[in-house]
């Protein structure tokens, strides 16, 4: 059984049917992307299951636990963080105190300092900036913080939305690398990109989402050479 | 490419002149007024010096009840207009506890013992209400347009007021008082300071300080500080966004139930209306500090306090206006507005901008 199972939940916006009978699963250790065009239901996707949002119908199953009937915050506890669009850390705390609220569901001393060891060899940015606030970290650096945040949950699975968004292509290019090392780390990832070149690049498998429905479901490299993905996706002619 | 004289030459508009000339005039008036007095000469040094103490004391206690406002400012965006009865329910309720200890003599043997006991009522009451505010009042209304709550505010203002009136009576009631703080303390050259004000500033400064340790050092104080700058990133986090609003309101309620004794302390009496008057003056000092910032509060109660002791002496007296004590409350508006044309988001508030950003 995989450890994420989404099965046919559908969200509402009002009377906008914003996600029509999507599933997907991730397994332990994968990366998993999700791409899709502006508006397709991608960022929505991981609000549902974070509990931002709740769907009207369908199910969340993390290792078998039900997690729809649980309040966004009751979620982190069960293990599954969200990164969210747009970074979103807290600007007037300082960098610690950023992966401290990371660390906000987990009371083990241990468990703490070993996972604050991990961000911090993974991003050594933030080991430097510890002291500074939050809000004067530039973006590439927030970007990284809102993950080593993330990390501080220790989750079994981490929602990553967007991280590409607003980063200079050098950038881009070097959080992916600590995508990577993050998934090395022993991290469970589902990825949301707009960028579908480069999330393929790092997946292992990906769904492609049409307006709120999964079209297509398959590995990231039979996905990077299908004809349609590279056409819409990748904007190749 | 234009200057940079000339990009905010085309930011001004009318209104910012006809602000920056009240500004400029009310400063002027100011200004003049206390060379005015100073050259009259007509107060000693040791005067100025009470002036400074007494302000001190007033302006602890606002800012005591200014954290409250700029705590649930922080994280509901709303101004809890209900904080005012407050800080009033607390000292009254332990009124009945301070006049059984007096009645019985209790004061006289035991007056330590006496005033903590007056202090943890005061502060259990001030709290409870202030939870039960939250969580009959503002809860339901979490996700209601801004105005919705803000009425509710000043309807709950109202209705506590009146429930405590029903309760205790209209009349104004005697603090007892405790010898312990009646007389003075000489220093040298012919100062004295007064032991209720020595006391005041001491009590509320450690309330205050152990405040901002608690929000600043603590796990919860951390949860309040995310919660107000992001509710949705904070439950992201694994943070009980209403758990959180309830420690808020339960903090902020326990410093206007300390604040409130204070009061109480300094004036020897407590009625159902004593809320307002200080209730607005925090508001002020809060708004002064810039609303949502702690140490905005503490420092917009202090300055507050010492403006009404300092200010009508120092900008009045010089015109020789007749009882310029009176317009104490003017001076404090005032210098409100000044601060609000110059700094609109207060003295240590941030520029908006910069918190979205």
């Amino acid at each position: 059984m995989a450890l994420l199972e989404v099965k046919n939940i559908n969200v509402y916006y009002g009377k906008i049917h914003a996600l029509k009978d999507l599933s997907l699963n991730v397994d332990k250790g994968e990366i998993v992307t999700l791409i899709g065009a502006n508006g397709a239901g991608k960022s929505t996707t991981l609000k549902t299951l974070s509990g931002i949002l709740k769907p009207r119908s369908g199910s969340v199953q993390l290792e078998g636990d039900e997690l729809t009937r649980y309040p966004a915050h009751q979620i982190v506890t069960r293990g599954m963080i969200h990164v969210p669009e747009g970074r979103r850390i807290f600007g007037r705390l300082t960098v610690q105190e950023n992966l401290e609220m990371g660390a906000f569901t987990v009371k083990n001393e241990q468990l703490n300092r070993t996972n604050l060891t991990k961000v911090f060899d993974i991003f050594p940015r933030l080991k430097e900036r510890r002291k500074q606030l939050g809000g004067t970290l530039s973006g590439g650096e927030q970007q990284m913080l809102a993950m080593g945040r993330a990390m501080m949950s220790n989750p079994k699975v981490l929602f990553l939305d967007e991280p590409s968004m607003g980063l200079a292509p050098v950038l881009v290019d070097s959080i992916f690398e600590n995508v990577r090392q993050m998934h090395a780390s022993g991290m469970t990832i589902l990825l949301v990109e707009q960028n579908a070149r480069i999330a393929l690049q790092v997946a292992s498998r990906g769904y492609v989402l049409q307006t709120g429905s999964i079209a297509l479901a398959d590995t990231a490299a039979n996905l990077q050479t299908n004809e349609m993905v590279r056409k819409v996706y990748m904007g190749e002619a | 490419m234009p200057t940079k004289f000339q990009r905010w030459k085309e930011r001004i508009t009318a209104t910012d002149i006809v602000m920056w000339f009240i500004g400029f005039a009310l400063l002027v008036f100011i200004i003049l007024g206390s060379i005015l007095t100073l050259r009259a000469g007509r107060y000693t040094p040791v005067q100025w010096f009470d002036f400074v103490i007494y302000g001190l004391a007033q302006g602890s206690i606002y800012a005591l009840v200014a954290m409250g406002y700029t705590l649930v400012y922080g994280v509901l965006r709303m101004i809890n207009f209900a904080h005012s009865e407050v800080f009033m329910s607390g000292p009254f309720t332990a009124y009945y506890v301070a006049a059984y200890f007096y009645r019985s003599s209790l004061l006289e043997s035991h007056p330590v013992i006496c005033l903590i006991i007056v202090f943890i009522v005061s502060m259990t009451i001030s709290t409870l209400i202030a939870f039960l505010l939250e969580r009959i009042a503002y809860r339901p209304l979490r996700n209601a347009p801004r105005l919705i709550p803000l009425i509710t505010a000043i309807g709950a203002s109202f209705t506590l007021m009146y429930l405590f009136r029903g309760l205790y009576g209209t009349g104004f009631q005697a603090y007892p008082v405790w010898e312990i703080f009646s007389g003075k303390w000489a220093l040298f050259k012919g100062l004295e300071i007064g032991k209720i004000q020595v006391f005041v500033i001491f009590a509320a400064a450690l309330v205050m300080v152990a405040l901002y340790l608690f929000i600043q050092r603590t796990r919860i104080g951390k949860a309040v500080r995310s919660v107000s700058e992001d509710k949705e990133a904070a439950s992201l986090m694994g943070v009980d966004i209403d758990k959180t609003i309830s420690v808020t309101f339960i903090i902020g309620g326990a410093a206007a139930g300390a604040a409130g004794v204070l009061y109480a302390l300094v004036f020897k009496q407590v009625f159902f209306m004593m809320g307002f008057i200080p209730g607005i003056k925090a508001f002020t000092a809060a708004v002064l500090g810039g609303i949502g910032n702690i140490p905005g509060a503490m420092l917009g109660g202090l300055l507050l306090g010492l403006l009404e002791s300092i200010g009508p002496a120092l900008f009045l007296d010089g015109f020789n206006i007749a009882a310029p004590y009176q317009l104490k409350d003017a001076i404090a508006f005032l210098v409100l507005v000044l601060v609000l044309i110059f700094r609109p988001t207060g003295l240590l508030g941030e520029r908006l901008a910069v918190k979205k950003a």
